[in-house]
């Protein structure tokens, strides 16, 4: 039997999370709720699922040790960023005050502009972006769109984006309403703004997925 | 291309029965919640939402099981309001599966409670449901006033700046409801919903008076609600969340399929 480890750093509603990828798991996998660096580090594959303000993430995942666990993970095994697991990877963010991140890429996360419009209805576009938007593949052969449609649409809640400094590492943009990086990807690391646990059948697919990668 | 606009079932749930008054009389029994939610899932709801009515009590942790029972099976955002007052009852519900929680008369009488849910939980999770009725006469500029139970106690709280404040203490979206006209079918109070929409920079959902799919197309292109919320329209078989997403998409409105 494989493990399949979601971190929990205290904060974050990770039973959506552990839910779906139940779900979708076959019998050959224990999904596991991992509030420990060891635990983590142990598994075969990461969930890393973040909600709620950057700085906060952080300094909780430095004082239970999880970073490290991540750190590790990310250099070694099959690993998915939800939200701010896709966040707390790149250099740092605006957010918190500005807030270190763990560099596995390099740039940095940055808030939506409080301005920005529809550019079809001249509506002011709302912060957060919540809602469904389309997902647009950057690299179509990654193994973790297989059977999902170019465009799906999948289910986002955030007010911070990441920018990349290199679009090699873009796997998806979304409209908003210039295209932002919704989805990364890089060797053993896969990361989402979106919730897939929260996208009904693509956001499924896309887990599973990952399971099989 | 872009956001959709999202379409919201509502499920008023009362000792785990999904009920939905008429004006809040005639209380009709509209199905088995985790039934119905299944049934809203499969005919692509962006959303579902959960208000609790059940006064009694001893049936309070009804609602967790519901929302517990629905999430197993169900992968879409799942809402839950009604009776929400501690940070306790935020936590229960989105262990039990909820990725929401709407709050009403706690933050009337205490409005710190937003911001302290929003500080833990995260303002993504917090909604703020607003139930406002019209308090101009008919030769004022338009007013609306926060009422509380069920549309019977008035604050004398100005529904719009209220909608500032609660984003201000960190609100993530704003559910608004029209009491005047809930339960009615006769659409939504659109300059209501046009100057809440206006006024916040977070997502607002219309709620109140939905008894046809125009009413909803109305509620984006006239009232700019981010989301629109209908209950009886969607429980008795007469529409189903396809047919407002073909009606809304006919006029122009972008919507997921």
């Amino acid at each position: 039997m494989k493990t399949l480890a979601v971190i929990d750093y205290g904060m974050s509603n990770l039973h959506s999370v552990s839910r779906a990828c139940e779900h979708v798991a076959g019998k050959n996998w224990k999904v596991q709720i991992s509030s420990e660096a060891d635990a983590v580090m142990a598994a075969d594959k990461v969930v890393f699922p973040g909600q709620g303000a950057i700085g906060n993430c952080m300094h909780l995942l430095k004082t239970t040790g999880l970073d490290e666990g991540i750190r590790l993970s990310l250099e070694s095994k099959p690993f998915f960023g939800i939200c701010l697991g896709l966040q707390t990877l790149l250099t740092d963010s605006e957010e918190s005050g500005g807030t270190a991140g763990f560099d596995y890429l390099a740039g940095t996360v940055r808030h939506f502009k409080r301005d920005l419009e529809d550019p079809n209805t001249g509506e002011h576009l709302k912060i957060p972006h919540m809602g469904w938007n389309q997902v647009r593949h950057n690299n179509h052969d990654h193994p973790l769109w297989q059977d999902i449609p170019d465009n799906s649409r999948f289910y986002f809640v955030h007010s911070y984006y990441a920018s990349l400094e290199n679009s090699e590492f873009v796997a998806a943009t979304t409209p908003y309403p210039q295209g932002f990086t919704s989805a990364i990807a890089k060797d053993n690391v896969f990361a989402v703004q979106f919730h897939p646990e929260k996208s009904q059948h693509v956001g499924l697919k896309l887990l599973e997925n990952f399971l099989d990668w | 291309m872009g956001l959709a606009k999202r379409i919201i079932p509502c499920l008023d749930v009362d000792a785990g029965r999904v009920v939905k008054g008429v004006q809040f009389v005639d209380i009709r029994d509209a199905g088995d919640p985790i039934e119905v939610a299944r049934r809203y899932d499969e005919q692509g709801a962006d959303e579902i939402t959960f208000l609790d009515i059940t006064a009694s009590s001893n049936e309070r942790d009804t609602i967790i099981h519901v929302v517990e029972a629905v999430a197993e099976q169900v992968f879409i955002p799942l809402t839950v309001g009604g009776g929400i007052r501690k940070l306790e009852d935020i936590r229960r519900l989105l262990n039990a599966g909820a990725d929401k929680v709407a709050i009403n008369t706690a933050a009337v009488f205490n409005p710190e409670f937003v911001g302290e849910a929003s500080e833990h939980f995260g303002a993504q999770c917090i909604v703020v449901a607003i139930d406002a009725k019209q308090v101009s006469s008919e030769d004022e500029a338009l007013r609306w006033e926060i009422f509380t139970h069920g549309g019977r106690k008035p604050t004398g709280i100005d529904a719009i700046e209220w909608g500032q404040k609660m984003v201000q203490l960190g609100a993530g979206e704003i559910l608004l409801t029209s009491m005047d006209r809930d339960g009615t079918r006769n659409g939504f109070d659109l300059p209501l919903t046009r100057a809440m929409s206006d006024a916040v920079t977070v997502p607002v959902i219309a709620s109140g008076g939905v008894g046809n799919l125009q009413h909803l197309v109305e509620g984006v292109t006239k009232g700019g609600a981010d989301a629109v919320l209908a209950a009886s329209i969607f429980h008795f078989g007469e529409y189903s969340v396809a047919d407002a997403k073909t009606a809304m998409e006919a006029q122009g409105i972008e919507v997921r399929w």
